[in-house]
């Protein structure tokens, strides 16, 4: 019964298959040397709606600009230019 | 031996316009008084502040550069925690690339200006 049930399943969208993209460090790739960290809009990049620091894992930067770009956030989140915590901030 | 920082401070939002001033120039006075040399500095005025500070949701946010030696930072930072006006503050020595890149901005700042 499972089995005839199965193919039936028909999906309103085709599941798309996340094509894997090769992920750069885009602080090496355009030659950034220095992360501002009075600049938030450029800062925002790396935070998610809550305001939380995106891990390397997604956003591909290398270990470290990862590190830079996390300093640099809590430096503004000091400033009060980024929030510590909010919800829908995009 | 000289480095260069630079420093940002928020001023409560309850000052007066002369007030506000007044507070900025005693810094600088502090810091030309212990040899220091202000390369730059930029108000960007009354900003909204991304989290409540001391149940102000506003500030007067003060950008200050200069080149100083390294005895100097501590005595602005006690000046800075002395003054109720300032609520927050951040100093921060600046690198060669941070250097490089503090001087491409002023310097686009300053063609903004110009145009």
């Amino acid at each position: 019964m499972a089995q005839k049930s199965e193919s039936e399943i028909r999906y309103l969208t085709p599941p798309t298959v996340e094509i894997k993209r090769k992920k750069y460090c885009r602080f090496k790739r355009t030659g950034i040397k220095y992360i501002d960290y009075k600049d938030p809009v450029f800062l925002k990049k790396f935070l998610n709606e809550q305001g939380k620091i995106l891990p390397r894992r997604l956003t591909g930067t290398s270990l470290k600009y990862q590190r830079k770009v996390a300093t640099a956030i809590k430096r503004a989140r000091h400033l009060a230019l980024l929030p510590y915590v909010t919800d829908l901030m995009k | 031996m000289i480095n260069q920082y630079e420093t940002v401070f928020i001023l409560t939002p309850v000052l007066s316009e002369v007030q506000m001033k007044e507070a900025v120039e005693k810094f600088k006075a502090v810091l030309t008084e212990n040899g220091a040399e202000i390369v730059n500095e930029e108000n960007w005025g009354l900003k909204k502040l991304a989290y409540p500070i001391q149940k102000k949701s506003t500030g007067f946010y003060q950008l200050l550069e200069f080149k100083a030696p390294g005895d100097c930072v501590e005595k602005l930072e006690l000046q800075f925690r002395r003054d109720e006006r300032v609520i927050r503050f951040l100093t921060f020595k600046l690198d060669k690339h941070a250097v490089a890149y503090a001087e491409k901005r002023r310097s686009n700042k300053k063609a903004e200006k110009e145009n």
